[in-house]
Parts: C-alpha cells; sequence; structure tokens
C-alpha cells in the first residue's frame, strides 16, 4: 500500500447503521450517539441535538481513542475494546467495532453506565457483522472513490480556478 | 483515507501539516481559519499546552467547494514538532490523504528540518504509507526573515527529489508553480521527481492558500 486509500458509506447501508443507533438510543435511554471512523470522520449519528460542532468531537474522538490504544500497548495489552468517561452529568461511552471505526454513546442520569454497557455490546456485535459485510463488498484493490471523480479533472482543474 | 460519504454527499480528506517545531504549522492553520467564512469552515480545535505548543494537534475542517455534486471537505491537521512528542505525532499521520512539510527558512533551523523531514520518512513507512506516492508539497516558511537559507540550499537539504522508476513515467514535467522548472527531469542519466514547492510567511497569509490549494487539488487528481 503506497497511501491510505479510500472507501465509501452508501445510503443504504447509512440507514442501516442509523436504524442500529436508534435501537440502542432507544433501549438503553442514552441521549445520542456517533459513529467515528479512525481516522476522525463522523460517519452517522443519531439521537438527540447536541449543541457542539459534531466534527471537532468526532476528530478528539478518534485522537482520543488512538491515544488509549497506545497506552494500552503500553502496559501490554492489544488495545481497550472499550472507554469510559464519566462527568458530573453527562457520561461517553466508547467502542472499537471492528478495528475501523469507533461507537460513542452520551447518556446522562436517566440511565446507567451498566445498561449503556450491556446495550453496547449487543449493537458492537451488530456493526461488526454489518461492517465486515461492507468491506466485504467493496473490490479488493479497488479505490471507493474512484467510480465518482474518475474523469473528473477537468472539474478539479476549475474548483482550483486553473 | 479519504471517505465518499453517499448520505451527506461530503468526500472527506484527511490533510497533516507536518515539520519542525515552531515553524509555523499552527499559524497556517489560523491563517486559514480567519479568513474563509464560518459557512465554509468548522471550529477550530488546539490541544496545546499552556505556553501555546501543540501538544497533540490543531484541527480545522475546512469546505473547499464541489465536485460532482459532492462537497469536498478537508480535515487539516497539524502535528506537534516538538521531538519527543514522537507517539501524538505518529497518530496523527494515521489515514492521511496529503502532506504539507512546513520548514523553518532560517539558515539556524536546518537540521531541525533535516530530522523532521527523516522523521516524516519514518512514520509514514511505519503505516506502510510512501511518502513519494501520495500528494505531498514543500512549503518554505519565513521568508520574510533575513536569516532565510536561499531556496536552492532548502530544496538541496529537504527535496533533492526521489528516483522514477516507472518508465511511463520519466518524460520532462514542469513545475506549475515556478516557471522554467521541473518536477520530473533527467539528471546524469536519472529520472527524478521532486515535490512541488511553495514559499510563504504564513504570520501575514502569503503562500499560505497556494500551498493548502495544491496539495488538495493533487489529492482529489489521486482520487479521479
Amino acid at each position: 500500500m503506497t497511501g491510505a486509500g479510500s472507501w465509501s458509506l452508501g445510503e443504504q447501508d447509512h440507514h442501516r447503521i442509523t436504524g442500529h443507533l436508534n435501537e440502542l438510543l432507544r433501549e438503553s435511554n442514552a441521549r445520542c450517539a456517533f459513529l467515528v471512523d479512525r481516522t476522525g470522520q463522523l460517519l452517522a449519528s443519531a439521537g438527540e441535538q447536541l449543541h457542539f460542532d459534531p466534527t471537532a468531537f468526532a476528530s478528539l474522538t478518534a485522537a482520543d481513542f488512538s491515544a488509549n490504544d497506545q497506552l494500552a500497548q503500553m502496559i501490554g495489552e492489544q488495545e481497550f475494546a472499550s472507554l469510559f468517561h464519566q462527568g458530573e452529568k453527562e457520561s461517553m461511552y466508547l467502542a472499537d467495532i471492528a478495528r475501523r471505526v469507533i461507537l460513542v454513546v452520551l447518556f446522562d442520569q436517566r440511565t446507567t453506565v451498566g445498561l449503556v454497557r450491556l446495550r453496547v455490546k449487543q449493537t458492537v456485535a451488530e456493526l461488526v457483522k454489518l461492517f465486515d459485510e461492507m468491506f466485504r463488498r467493496a473490490a479488493p484493490g479497488q479505490d471507493a472513490a474512484r467510480p465518482l471523480l474518475e474523469g473528473a479533472d477537468d472539474e478539479i482543474d476549475k474548483l482550483f480556478g486553473d | 483515507m479519504s471517505m465518499i460519504n453517499y448520505a451527506s454527499r461530503e468526500i472527506n480528506c484527511k490533510l497533516v501539516y507536518y515539520g519542525p517545531g515552531l515553524g509555523g504549522k499552527t499559524t497556517n492553520l489560523e491563517h486559514i481559519y480567519g479568513k474563509v467564512t464560518p459557512e465554509m469552515r468548522g471550529k477550530m480545535v488546539s490541544l496545546a499546552t499552556e505556553t501555546e505548543r501543540t501538544l497533540f494537534f490543531d484541527f480545522l475542517p475546512v469546505d473547499l467547494g464541489t465536485v460532482r455534486g459532492f462537497k469536498t471537505r478537508f480535515h487539516l491537521y497539524t502535528v506537534p514538532g516538538q521531538v519527543y512528542y514522537n507517539a501524538s505525532r505518529k497518530l496523527i499521520l494515521k489515514g492521511v490523504d496529503g502532506i504539507v512539510f512546513v520548514a523553518d527558512s532560517q539558515i539556524e533551523r536546518m537540521e531541525a528540518n533535516i530530522e523532521s523531514m527523516q522523521n516524516l520518512y519514518d512514520n509514514m513507512a511505519q503505516y506502510g504509507y510512501d511518502l513519494t506516492k501520495i500528494p505531498f508539497v514543500v512549503q518554505y516558511n519565513k521568508r520574510d526573515l533575513p536569516n532565510a537559507a536561499p531556496i536552492k540550499d532548502l530544496q538541496g537539504a529537504l527535496n533533492p527529489g526521489w528516483p522514477v522508476e516507472d518508465p511511463a513515467k520519466q518524460r520532462e514535467f514542469p513545475d506549475p508553480y515556478h516557471p522554467g522548472e521541473k518536477l520530473v527531469y533527467e539528471v546524469d542519466a536519472t529520472w527524478v521527481e521532486r515535490a512541488p514547492y511553495f514559499e510563504s510567511v504564513a504570520v501575514s497569509g502569503d503562500g499560505v492558500f497556494d500551498t493548502l490549494k495544491a496539495v488538495a487539488k493533487l489529492v482529489l487528481k489521486t482520487l479521479s
């Protein structure tokens, strides 16, 4: 591999992911859930609209997870598959999905960390299956952006004023 | 790793500003943040020490327009330049689509530039990425200072070029940003390719957008 490559998220997969997130929120009584890829890009979200920048939130989530991965390795663990950040009123639970994406659940005193953790476990299993299937479907070695941007050179030149 | 989101109709790409400490990486992002209209950019996040040295990274998302009906969203990151933050520096490179190396033009910083460039190659290699094959531009910053080294010396030390093995690519390619100069050329029967370079004064914004546009364009061209 010479670079990081590219991948795509289709509308149908996005719909299925959002379905799983909504189910998780309903059954755990959590406030909202995000799915973020390991490079810090927000893939999907569900639940209450919160008053912060979701893009910044996603990049910090990925950095948080990456830093903790390194800490895990330093103490002889391969990874921390989940992280829990406890606040006075608001808390976060983060879980790894297939080493590619991170599930983030925000919750408050209306539920408990035990219930969230229990319900997240089930969603993680469902999402691992979904992502495995998605990545299997993607043709090996084929760049996901290729079909979309093939032959778009003129448009790209124009975008940058050439 | 660029990501095409068909649901939100966005192409997301990750650009990393790399280079030695106090070279102007954060200043590049601050200038972009100040000049781009709020509708075209998100919040700038800086994980810095109390003395405003980057501890983990700076982050700024910007939209650069639409291609094929998809919004092109670039996530700009800087790394901490100080040598001992290598663990965090390496983490930021994960999934990178394009790199800007911000060199400090001051003669006294030549050693630090070279060390940082070597560190970039090493960290990229550890992810299995080849710097000669991904979008990469070099920015020589602080050109306004009296102790700035000549461009020729900086190019020789930091951007001497790499051999072009592919026969299909062994033909002269002009440098679109410097008339009369070439990005691919033959020297002593060896074909060599250099990364595009830009001169800048990041504190006043000179060269900042030229650099950003060049690397962003290279990234999108790689995908097309």
